[in-house]
């Protein structure tokens, strides 16, 4: 299952439409890295509302890309994390500790917004 | 069996990527089907997911069974898990947050164990590994 990534201004938004296996969820995470620096990407979303659940490896590739985009220059929000899944994970003792996470998209791209206005990040206009 | 069953058992062969989401897939459309709150759905299927990923990881290949259950009246959902791999050499070792021999979280089994109600684990050291785990309807 592909997960399309449209590219809105200076943002990637990956949009999960389904559940992924493990080889989707790795190859999410390479395609993110890559086209991050391609597009010249200052943000990335990645939209899990569809996601009903996170397991052990989800977690750790969702830290990955953000970590790996940090790393490209650019930051990543995960948004749309169901309370039930939530629930789960904090159950099973997983963390996005790191990782920036916001209720909805519209959250994501404000978070976004905010901290390519912040202080020490230089600021660009897109769009 | 210890418990009534309600309907047939589910059983899902296990040995690639896609099986284990197939395994959640099942189980949460089994508990649904007993009536379970969302939250407890998403409890089953991520246990689910948990073992059926230690399965392809560490024995390769192996079994989901997947049970409706009924205890006087109590309705619940059974897991099992269980393969002919190479088993767990020390199993309270392996039942501690944040010990693997993959590099991964540790956090699989004692997860497992805090999510569902009932946990049971037996493992012969070379001749596979079962794990049963159950969750009650409130
Ligand atoms: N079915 C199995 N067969 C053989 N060994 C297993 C099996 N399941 C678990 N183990 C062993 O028990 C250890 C702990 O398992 P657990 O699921 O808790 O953590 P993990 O798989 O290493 O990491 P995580 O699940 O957080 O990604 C594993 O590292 C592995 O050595
Ligand atoms: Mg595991």
């Amino acid at each position: 299952m592909q997960v399309p990534i449209l590219k809105q201004g200076a943002y990637l938004i990956a949009t999960v439409q389904s559940a992924l296996t493990d080889e989707d969820l790795k190859q999410l995470r390479d395609t993110l890295v890559e086209r991050v620096s391609v597009v010249r990407a200052r943000g990335v979303i990645v939209d899990v509302t569809a996601l009903d659940v996170i397991d052990s490896f989800a977690t750790r590739t969702l830290r990955d890309v953000a970590h790996m985009i940090r790393l490209r220059g650019a930051e990543t929000v995960i948004v749309g994390i169901q309370p039930e899944v939530a629930f789960s994970m904090v159950k099973l003792g997983l963390t996005l500790e790191g990782v920036a996470t916001s209720l909805d998209l519209e959250e994501g791209l404000a978070y976004l917004d905010r901290k390519g206005k912040g202080p020490g990040h230089e600021v660009r206009t897109h769009r | 069996m210890r418990f009534a069953l309600i309907a047939d058992e589910v059983r899902v062969a296990i040995d690639s990527d896609a099986d284990i989401v197939s395994a959640r897939q099942k189980g949460r459309g089994l508990a649904s089907q007993c009536g379970f709150p969302s939250t407890d759905l998403a409890v089953v299927a991520t246990a689910i997911s948990e073992l059926a990923r230690n399965i392809v990881r560490y024995a390769v290949r192996g079994e989901v069974i997947l049970r409706l259950i009924d205890d006087n009246g109590r309705r619940g959902v059974e897991v099992v898990a269980t393969d002919d791999g190479p088993g767990i050499p020390d199993i309270t070792l392996a039942m501690q947050d944040g010990y693997s021999t993959s590099g991964s979280l540790g956090l699989g089994l004692p997860g497992v164990r805090r999510l569902m109600d009932e946990f049971e684990i037996a493992s012969d050291f070379g001749k596979g590994t079962t794990v049963t785990a159950r969750k009650w309807k409130r």
